[in-house]
């Protein structure tokens, strides 16, 4: 049956799979040649699929320089800025969530079930909805404009610590039965049991944490005004001048190519842990 | 090296459930002591009380005589090997042995060299630097076995260790089992639900049920007078044969109209309703004997069990090959020699005594 499969049947697939790869290639590709033309040509709107020959200048120009537009910061600091926002986001959820289902797991304290349901309806509360509340009291604290206002709001959520709480689950009963036989503590049981199996699970959240930051728009908009704080998403807004001819769209697309390249070298690097940590359930 | 004492142990469940009431036990030093009794009966949770991964709702547990009720399970110097092995799945062999001995701050050379003698007894000198995910059954029980050992250990704790392999190998690693406990001359409580491995392994055997004690004993002494009819029919395979019976008085029964010679010191009155057991292999062609029907033979090979009906009543017998050419469906006079038929109180279930017969 599977052997004599009517020849339709393995190009039909093909077909659909490479239809949604078009789908999503091309506008990234037209980006790309975006990024390489002139700015005579982008404003005449000639801009074919023919790559120009601007591309090394108007990268150089962008990252060192900065594009024009209501921002003058150049996009490698932009860069760092989502790049530290990313990472903080990231590896501060990873910590918070897996110390939480840790504790939500493997301890028996009071309210221990209040305290596993609170953090799950959290989950219905991501910061668009609590946007106000949260802005006010990060401006009563003095965090505007800082670092720490940028990313604490956004690592408090409830999705890590459900990832972890699962995974943590499936590990056997006996396993910890028999590191407090071997003299291990609960300390020691996190770092020498749980964080080994949990490899996977922590690679799999930081994929989705370090994009989930990298993509942050509403939140940044709010909260930082200087222009060193500035976040690269936020800088190709900044660069789109509402209808006037005077957005250097060139510019602008060689600095949307640079937002990509970061969160997609994570996902390549860690693609096969990031799989991995998804689907596997060996023990 | 230490004895295990328990007093009065009992364990309620945060449910109310009891599952194990007012135990007491003595195992002496070095001793191999087998808990056995059908699943559910509490073996695991009294094994576990042991270990400390389970609290104590009364009496206490004392290892050389000191009571450890409130030690933490690493306090007590207790190894255990579990059911499913619980090896950490991402440690190497080497490692999974050597992780105790690293928390109590035992230096490396010395576990090196801990490590490598129990390697060599265990044969697992290969297989150090695997993971147990490339480990067969067999080796990951190794393995889990040698986790025990390295620890050098007051006491060990099995909790149905060999239930996970197949057949030939359960056999062959109860053999091995049992010497590397003599070697070391350990103090080991073992749990198990399979009888063969009870009495083959055991110096001092436990039958549970239902969260207390049925028997303790040798095996073969267990074997021979089983007090009540739960331990007649556990220990022994194929199962002891229940038959009910009226006794008659002056030490005869009647069972299914046949009139049996039983212990006449036991004096029971006429009319006193009791349960006579039979072993399989007790019973024998006899020219002088009661009559049964032939239902089914199988073979085992050098034995032969022969399923029948006496009456109203199922019977097994167990004899030799080519002993008794019996076929299904045919009749056969059988008996069995007094001293080994095993007189119950039909309503108690416990063993008809001498002493006090009433
Ligand atoms: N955590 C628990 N809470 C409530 N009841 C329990 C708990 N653990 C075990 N029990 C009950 O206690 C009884 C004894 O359990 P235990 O595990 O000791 O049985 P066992 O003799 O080891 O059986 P098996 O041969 O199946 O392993 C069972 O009826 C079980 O349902
Ligand atoms: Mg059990």
């Amino acid at each position: 049956m599977v052997e004599h499969r009517h020849w339709s049947m393995h190009v039909l697939p093909h077909l659909i799979l490479g239809l949604g790869v078009l789908l999503v290639v091309f506008p990234v590709y037209l980006a790309f040649v975006g990024a390489t033309l002139d700015p005579a040509t982008i404003a005449n709107g000639q801009m074919g699929v023919v790559p120009g020959n601007r591309f090394i200048e108007n990268m150089s120009r962008v990252l060192l320089a900065g594009a024009g537009g209501s921002t003058r910061e150049p996009v490698l600091h932009m860069l760092w800025n989502s790049f530290v926002m990313a990472m903080v986001i990231a590896i501060g959820k990873i910590v918070i969530s897996i110390l939480s289902a840790y504790a939500v797991v493997y301890f028996r304290f009071p309210l221990r079930k209040t305290a596993f349901w609170v953090i799950f309806m959290t989950l219905m509360l991501p910061v668009e909805v609590r946007i106000y509340p949260t802005y006010k009291i990060v401006a009563d604290l003095g965090m505007l404009d800082t670092v720490a206002g940028l990313c604490i709001p956004l690592i408090a959520s409830a999705t890590g610590t459900l990832l972890f709480r699962q995974f943590f689950m499936t590990i056997p009963d006996e396993l910890i039965e028999a590191s407090q036989m071997d003299g291990a503590g609960p300390v020691r049981f996190f770092i020498d049991t749980v964080l080994p199996l949990s490899l996977t699970s922590i690679a799999a959240l930081f994929v989705i944490q370090f994009i989930y930051g990298w993509n942050q728009y509403l939140w940044p908009l709010l909260i930082t005004s200087k222009d060193s704080m500035q976040t690269i998403v936020i800088g190709i807004k900044k660069m789109i001048v509402t209808q006037d001819a005077l957005t250097e769209w060139q510019l602008a697309m060689a600095t949307a190519v640079l937002a990509m390249l970061p969160p997609v070298l994570v996902v390549v690097v860690m693609q096969k842990l990031f799989v991995r940590g998804l689907v596997e359930t060996e023990k | 090296m230490a004895d295990i004492r328990l007093d009065h142990v009992g364990k309620t469940y945060a449910g109310g459930f009891e599952a194990v009431r007012d135990l007491s036990l003595t195992v002496p030093d070095g001793c191999f002591c087998v808990l056995v009794g059908p699943s559910g009966c509490g073996k695991s949770t009294l094994l576990r009380m042991v270990a400390g991964l389970e609290t104590i709702t009364t009496g206490t547990v004392s290892l050389n005589a000191q009571v450890v009720n409130h030690l933490e399970p690493a306090q007590r110097d207790i190894a255990m090997v579990f059911q499913n092995y619980a090896l950490y799945p991402h440690m190497r062999v080497y490692d999974n042995m050597a992780y105790g001995l690293r928390n109590r701050g035992v230096p490396e050379a010395e576990i090196a060299s801990r490590v490598a003698h129990a390697a060599q007894i265990l044969d697992l000198e290969d297989l150090l630097t695997r993971k147990p995910r490339a480990l067969s059954g067999g080796q990951r029980q190794r393995v889990a076995m040698g986790r025990a050992i390295v620890r050098k250990p007051q006491v060990f704790l099995f909790d149905e260790p060999l239930s996970n392999l197949d057949a030939k190998l359960r056999v062959h690693m109860r053999v091995e089992i049992r010497k590397l406990q003599k070697a070391l001359g350990v103090t080991s409580l073992y749990v198990t639900h399979d009888q063969t491995e009870a009495m083959t392994m055991a110096d001092l055997l436990v039958v549970m049920n239902k969260g207390v004690i049925e028997q303790i004993g040798a095996p073969m002494e267990i074997y021979r007078t089983p007090m009540s009819v739960f331990v007649a029919t556990f220990i022994g395979s194929p199962p002891m044969n229940i038959l009910e019976a009226t006794s008659l008085g002056d030490g005869v029964v009647s069972i299914e109209g046949h009139r049996l010679l039983i212990d006449q010191a036991l004096s029971l009155p006429a009319g006193h309703k009791v349960k006579i057991g039979i072993r399989p292999e007790h019973l024998s062609v006899q020219a002088d004997g009661f009559t049964i029907h032939v239902e089914l033979v199988e073979s085992l090979g050098a034995h032969q069990i022969i399923h029948a009906t006496w009456g109203q009543q199922k019977l097994a017998m167990q004899v030799e090959t080519d002993r008794v050419p019996a076929q299904s469906g045919q009749a056969l006079v059988v008996g069995c020699a007094p001293q080994h038929l095993h007189v119950f109180d039909a309503q108690t279930g416990q063993r008809l005594l001498r002493d006090n017969a009433s």
